[in-house]
């Protein structure tokens, strides 16, 4: 295109209506899961107690302070100092890859109980427990996916501030990406009473 | 007069094929949104002729009945996600949203153009989903549990290329509504906008809010069908009405994404034929709002006979018959245009009345389906099946047909012919109706939908509907015929050939490359006519 466009703010609504609809689509999974709360309490109960909250509350630290150095990194762009940038965002990768890494030996745990969806264990278990397990995979597998795809994208955006296409002036990309990468950190703090703090 | 080139002479970025899949300017995004569109709705409409032939009875055998399944699925789902659902907003709306509020493209003009990828990406995936796996999907287009879970046919493929739809409806919404935020020209206030827009505005919301309702639904389908997670399995704990619930909550307002911006170019059309402020324009307004908010609250009238709570049915069907009174403004506000009006008596216009005849057969049907009593009766049979066509068809298609016509001169900057356009209307209109309403007859009487075969009572009503689908048919070839005809061979069309008032009929037709040689600034209201000035 020939006219050169910029409007910072324009970019902004666009990735706060997208994080709407990712509100949205997780939303959908809330209402799955309040309906087959009310209908099975007590299974819910139960089933949450063979989940490892203190994973998934070290998890919950890990995220927050993941959220935390992506702000510090646009406040180093902002002041034009850009090694720091660099650094505070890989700080946030790495805090991303320590997340999976430590969900991964969560499901594994899960696994080796035979607790998994289809598993010949789990249909041995009352239906509000399957189904408690059903939504587990699920909800947390689909935030693992979206902590994936952040990852991806902060990645992006650490090679354009590399290059210097993220600078001083221009920082809406990195903007983007951090709210998207606070969006993954919202979900979880949801996730984390719904399922491990439900015993 | 400009010079800039028009759009469609552009060749910044080359010439031939690549240029038109590379650029990200919002008439060419709309036009290859048209084309393909076009392709795939009279694909969509072949296999509703195959599957009316199989209701006479030398042909009957045309088709297994497996395959007949199949094919009120493919029917379905083409219709839907890839013709009804996205045609109006991405058609016009990409092609005319930023002419109509003064700006120069919308808000991001390369994600615009990832949305048409995104949107053929999904077909191919539903088309791939046809040949591969266990065979073309026979769920119909609801794809409801538990049978969507169980069958052996290729759901996964085909429920993933709607997600992938679902993502590109989701983005053009999101497009839409920052370029109404941040684009309007100066002194365009929201309350300056054409209708056009302030449709496309709620439709972009309903698409934001609901859509990803629809994606998660699928993503628990393919997720049950590959791992068994058990949430629609009542023998794992789950529940197939949650499905339901789930499917509808996205699937019934996106009727409203379906019909409201049917309704904007409506809205659009009518003054200009009228020389007349259109009657009304803050109701209609705030009515595509109230549509789009109360839309959302009315999913399960499509459950009224699957087993909900007597009080969940009860504050459905209030909320049901609640959503009939901002459309019903929208009709009393067209029809009082028109009043005292100096008519222009033009094609569009005619397709235009058309539509609000059709849509208040189609609209005042769906109130009697609101009806508790009058439900239990008709669920399921074909007087559903009649009423959602006068929607779908009667509304949004012909609205579709009338803005074509309207906006066609703009677009191309050729005029097709008036009186092949009048003689297509007669057999579309005469046909339209021997079909759809023998579909409601056929319903009245008890006739079930998507039944492979019929008793002998309901067959001659089933043949005068069959007849007319033949003619609605040939209206459909002469209308689409005249235009491709026009687009080659057409007379150049003005700048202004309606006498319109709107910003898009001050630029030359076809449209330059950047739309306005300045932007302009907005002044009056929408459809200000001279002889009006008081």
């Amino acid at each position: 295109m020939t006219h050169v466009h910029r409007d910072d703010f324009g970019s902004r609504l666009g990735m706060w209506l997208f994080l709407v609809t990712e509100m949205v689509l997780f939303g959908g999974l809330f209402i799955a899961y309040s309906a087959m709360r009310h209908r099975y309490p007590m299974e819910f109960h139960h089933a949450g107690a063979e989940l490892n909250a203190v994973l998934g509350i070290t998890n919950t630290v890990v995220l927050l302070t993941s959220s935390l150095t992506v702000v510090l990194s646009i406040v180093a762009i902002q002041r034009n100092e850009r090694s720091r940038a660099i650094g505070f965002l890989s700080t946030t990768l790495g805090l991303g890859f320590v997340f999976l890494i430590i969900k991964g030996f969560e499901w594994a745990a899960k696994f080796h109980h035979g607790l998994y969806p289809n598993s010949a264990h789990l249909a041995t278990l009352p239906p509000g427990e399957q189904v408690f397990f059903g939504l587990y995979f699920s909800m947390t597998g689909l935030h693992g996916v979206h902590v994936i795809a952040g990852m991806g994208v902060l990645a992006w955006v650490l090679g354009m501030v590399v290059k210097g296409t993220v600078n001083a002036d221009k920082y809406v990309h990195l903007e983007n990406a951090g709210l998207y990468w606070h969006l993954v950190d919202v979900i979880w703090i949801f996730l984390l009473p719904l399922f491990y703090l439900a015993a | 007069m400009t010079t800039q080139p028009s759009y469609l002479d552009y060749t910044g970025n080359g010439t031939g094929l690549k240029a038109w899949l590379t650029s990200t300017d919002h008439k060419r995004v709309g036009l290859l949104y048209l084309y393909s569109m076009i392709s795939f709705f009279l694909v969509a409409v072949g296999i509703g002729v195959v599957m009316r032939l199989v209701q006479l009875y030398p042909f009957q055998h045309l088709v297994k009945a497996q395959t007949y399944n199949a094919l009120f699925t493919l029917h379905g789902v083409i219709m839907i996600f890839l013709f009804v659902v996205p045609g109006l907003p991405a058609i016009f709306g990409n092609f005319f949203l930023p002419i109509l509020i003064g700006a120069k493209d919308v808000a991001f003009p390369r994600l615009n153009l990832a949305s048409w990828y995104f949107f053929m990406a999904g077909a191919i995936l539903a088309i791939l989903s046809l040949f591969t796996g266990g065979g073309a999907p026979d769920t119909g287009w609801t794809f409801y549990a538990p049978f969507s879970l169980k069958t052996g046919t290729n759901i996964s493929l085909a429920v993933f290329g709607a997600f992938v739809l679902g993502f590109s409806s989701m983005l053009t919404g999101i497009n839409f509504i920052v370029t109404i935020h941040r684009l309007r020209a100066p002194g365009m206030t929201f309350f300056r906008m054409p209708l056009m827009a302030w449709a496309l505005y709620s439709t972009s919301w309903i698409q934001l809010l609901a859509t990803p309702i629809l994606a998660i639904t699928l993503v628990l389908v393919i997720l049950e069908r590959f791992f068994g997670i058990g949430i629609f399995d009542p023998a794992k704990g789950g529940d197939p009405l949650l499905y339901q619930h789930l499917f509808w909550i996205y699937s019934h307002p996106a009727v409203y994404i379906m019909i409201l911006p049917g309704m904007g170019a409506i809205s659009e059309i009518l003054p200009t034929f009228c020389k007349r402020p259109i009657f009304g324009y803050k109701a209609i307004a705030f009515s595509s709002m109230s549509i789009a908010g109360v839309g959302s609250l009315v999913w399960a009238h499509h459950m009224f006979t699957s087993g909900m709570s007597e009080f969940a049915n009860m504050v459905f069907s209030l909320l049901t018959m609640i959503v009939a009174v901002p459309s019903a403004i929208k009709v009393f506000n067209w029809v009082s245009t028109l009043y005292k009006g100096s008519i222009d008596f033009q094609p569009p216009l005619l397709f235009a009345l058309t539509f609000i005849f059709l849509f208040c057969i189609g609209g005042l049907t769906g109130v009697m389906q609101g009806a508790l009593a009058i439900n239990v009766h008709i669920h399921d049979t074909y007087f559903i099946v009649g009423h959602f066509h006068y929607v779908m068809f009667g509304g949004t298609g012909f609205a579709l047909f009338a803005a074509l016509l309207y906006w066609f001169p703009k677009m191309f900057g050729k005029m097709y012919s008036k009186r092949a356009i009048y003689a297509s209307w007669l057999p579309l209109f005469v046909g339209f109706n021997m079909l759809y309403f023998g579909m409601l007859i056929l319903g009245m009487m008890g006739m079930p939908r998507r039944y492979y075969v019929h008793l002998p009572q309901f067959h001659w009503m089933h043949v005068f509907a069959t007849v007319g689908s033949w003619l609605l048919v040939l209206g459909l070839l002469m209308y689409f015929g005249t235009l491709l005809y026009a687009i080659f061979r057409g007379k150049k069309a003005d700048a202004n050939p309606w006498g319109g008032v709107s910003l898009e009929w001050t630029i030359p037709s076809p449209p330059p490359l950047e739309n306005f040689e300045t932007i302009p600034t907005i002044t009056t209201g929408p459809y200000h006519f001279a002889e009006e000035e008081k």
